[in-house]
């Protein structure tokens, strides 16, 4: 039931073997464009807090073909509950740099309003990504029960649930399986195996045999794939994603992969990972790859890299200009949002705030009166 | 109308709740075919099918987990916790989840669901069957906390949390629901959750209760009464958010206050009462509020009858206060 050697397609040559992958050439491209994207991003993001701009980023490199491959088999009326390392999936789909960069500055367009770390997206145009949250595992079980919610009005949606290879450790991890398995839910567990829980090594974080043999007591088949291969990846996903539509249940997809940065940006992964590790992922690089691949069939030509890279930072620096000329949030948002209707006590705590900002004479106060 | 007990009332609100509404789904440990240890949910599967009324896999965690998934994606879940004294390995979902989705989105997710769940003590079931965890909860901005303590408010503001867009915690009093029984409406109605109810008045004493006390302080009460003081019963009924000016006018009323509650007295529901009185009324106030309260200890199974209030306590604390 599981299959523990990692499905790999792309050779480091970019050759395939005759695998015949079912991504149009466009889809190929989007992918290719997003995983640049992701880069990017990711790149301009590490200048903006080590200059101090912003508080904190979660680096993407190594394992953006994970969550670019998972994201191209997966429809845009699919839930994604997400990890804080996925925001490919969110850019795969359309989801606009301003939009994470409004995130990242936690300014009054931020969809979370200011009110959470950066990097915890949340959207729901022009996709389902789910609000993420810091405490790890807790959203297995949630995507499952969305998952319910599809059943139970007999939609052909699924959830994918992403997750590192820590999160195998947590109790939703178990919760969230265990009820999956039970009621074949259409989800897609995704756990991208990237070696390292902050600086734990799967090795003190279990002692199974990988990570995708854990499906197996829940009764979930588990696949392995090669994380760094953005076909191998498409291909499980989506084997995975059909077997959900078709009302098969739930699958647990290992992604072995390589986070070649710091777990956040407030880490410094040189304490504990070993140098000639880098260099032997660095070999893999999964984006080096996948253009092998692209040039293999005569998708791009020897400038396309640089093109796409050039065009994707010039939008992400649109976007920081226009998400750092963003004002902070109201100080009403402390307030709102924590039910639907303001209680009493939240207003008069409001009003409090507004009373005190005033007469210290702090612009935020507005004319004093609280808003809500 | 019709005279029910409580658990019949909780009963008879969940199926008025799903035939009104089919995306209402009520699930937990054994509450399907069985309909739960206590029989809440007796008959709800053969009526709705068990797509809308069924059994899950032991685990907190999982129920209150997939409840948010649902509520999230268009459902209404009403999630069983068989005994809230089981219901913390669900307290990250409930928490750091349920309570904060809408705040952290921006509303753009939402968790309108019920957890209920049968709490307090009075059954002989010790440490892990007895316990009142309401404090935990209360401290917990985004959710709300509901305690019924009749039959015709445990279907009515059972409803009324069923309705509600927030993630709403509904702690049944497990001890009353044999042990009263009351008139209760047929068909669909509801309390208003933040409102208080005026159990009894009285000029000398105002008595604050909710759940399983506010029988055991109507008794108090009454004995008061034979010696000549008058005691204003105020059952809260939602802890969270709490009618708060409600509260500070009922205790300006007779300036003398007593709360009481079977949790632990040390940062239980009573301090933010006492503190609240302190803050906006004190001037107001004759006596020190008292707090009647469980000990300070884990829940003792052989002598609950100690640990819980009872009239005596209470009435003890109603005659200091009205003395002072």
């Amino acid at each position: 039931m599981t299959s523990t050697s990692p499905l790999s397609v792309i050779e480091p040559d970019g050759s395939v073997n005759g695998h015949v992958t079912s991504l149009s050439k466009d889809e190929l491209m989007r992918c290719y464009r997003a995983m640049i994207m992701v880069r990017v991003f990711d790149e301009i993001c590490l200048k903006l807090q080590r200059s101090g701009r912003i508080d904190f980023s979660i680096p993407n490199l190594g394992v953006e073909a994970t969550q670019v491959g998972a994201a191209s088999a997966l429809r845009a009326s699919d839930w994604f509950f997400p990890s804080y390392r996925d925001f490919g999936m969110a850019l795969y789909h359309g989801v606009e740099p301003v939009e994470m960069m409004h995130n990242m500055f936690g300014n009054e367009r931020d969809t979370a309003k200011g009110r959470q770390m950066p990097v915890h997206f949340s959207f729901v145009d022009p996709i389902h990504f789910v609000s993420i949250s810091s405490p790890i595992g807790t959203h297995i079980p949630q995507a499952v029960g969305a998952a319910y919610a599809m059943q139970q009005r007999g939609e052909d949606t699924v959830a994918i649930c992403s997750f590192g290879d820590g999160g195998t450790s947590s109790l939703g991890f178990h919760s969230g399986l265990n009820f999956a398995g039970v009621w074949k839910s259409p989800v897609v567990f995704l756990c991208q195996n990237n070696g390292y829980a902050i600086s734990c090594p799967s090795d003190e974080q279990t002692a199974s045999d990988g990570y995708a043999v854990k499906g197996e007591a829940y009764g979930i088949p588990g696949v392995t794939v090669d994380g760094n291969d953005l076909l191998a990846v498409h291909q499980v996903v989506a084997d995975a994603v059909a077997r959900a539509r078709a009302g098969d249940g739930p699958t647990l997809i290992e992604a072995k992969t390589f986070r070649m940065g710091g777990h956040s940006t407030s880490d410094d992964p040189t304490r504990y990972v070993p140098a000639e590790l880098v260099e032997e992922w660095k070999a893999k690089d999964p984006v080096d790859r996948f253009e092998r691949y692209l040039q293999s069939r005569g998708l791009v030509e020897p400038d396309s890299r640089a093109q796409f890279h050039a065009e994707a930072r010039t939008r992400i620096d649109a976007a920081v200009k226009e998400a750092q000329a963003a004002a902070d949030p109201g100080l009403e948002t402390i307030f709102s949002d924590v039910y639907a209707e303001i209680p009493a006590h939240l207003r008069a705590q409001g009003q409090e705030a507004y009373d005190l900002a005033a007469r210290k004479g702090d612009a935020a106060a507005g004319d004093g009166s609280f808003p809500l | 109308m019709a005279n029910l007990t409580l658990i019949q009332a909780v009963n008879d609100g969940l199926r008025t709740a799903m035939s009104a509404d089919p995306t209402v789904c009520v699930f937990g440990e054994d509450v399907g075919p069985k309909g739960g240890v206590f029989l809440a949910t007796e008959g709800l599967t053969k009526e709705f099918g068990k797509n809308r009324c069924f059994d899950t896999p032991l685990s907190e965690d999982g129920i209150v987990g997939a409840a948010i998934g649902m509520a999230m994606n268009g459902l209404r879940p009403v999630a069983e916790i068989q005994f809230q004294d089981f219901i913390f390995p669900a307290f990250d979902q409930i928490v750091s989840e349920a309570a904060k989705l809408r705040y952290r989105s921006g509303g753009q997710y939402t968790a309108p669901m019920v957890i209920r769940t049968p709490f307090g003590g009075g059954i002989r079931g010790g440490l892990y069957h007895s316990q009142s965890g309401e404090a935990y909860f209360c401290h917990t901005p985004g959710l709300k906390v509901v305690v019924p303590s009749t039959p015709y408010d445990a279907k009515g503001l059972l409803i009324a949390s069923i309705q509600d867009p927030d993630p709403v915690l509904f702690l049944e009093p497990k001890a009353l629901y044999r042990k009263i029984k009351g008139e209760v409406p047929e068909g669909e109605y509801t309390v208003d959750l933040s409102t208080l109810r005026m159990v009894r008045e009285g000029g000398d004493v105002t008595v604050f209760c909710y759940g399983a006390m506010v029988a055991v302080c109507e008794e108090a009460a009454r004995t008061a009464a034979e010696s000549g003081i008058e005691t204003e019963i105020v059952d809260l009924r939602t802890l969270l958010p709490l009618d708060e000016d409600g509260v500070i006018e009922a205790a300006k009323r007779t300036g003398r206050v007593v709360v009481v509650h079977e949790a632990p007295r040390f940062c239980g529901f009573g301090a933010e009462i006492s503190a609240m009185i302190a803050e906006r009324c004190i001037e107001y106030m004759e006596a020190p509020v008292a707090r009647v309260a469980g000990f300070d200890t884990p829940f003792p199974n052989t002598l609950e009858h100690h640990y819980l209030p009872d009239a005596r306590r209470v009435l003890d604390a109603i005659e200091r206060t009205a003395r002072y």
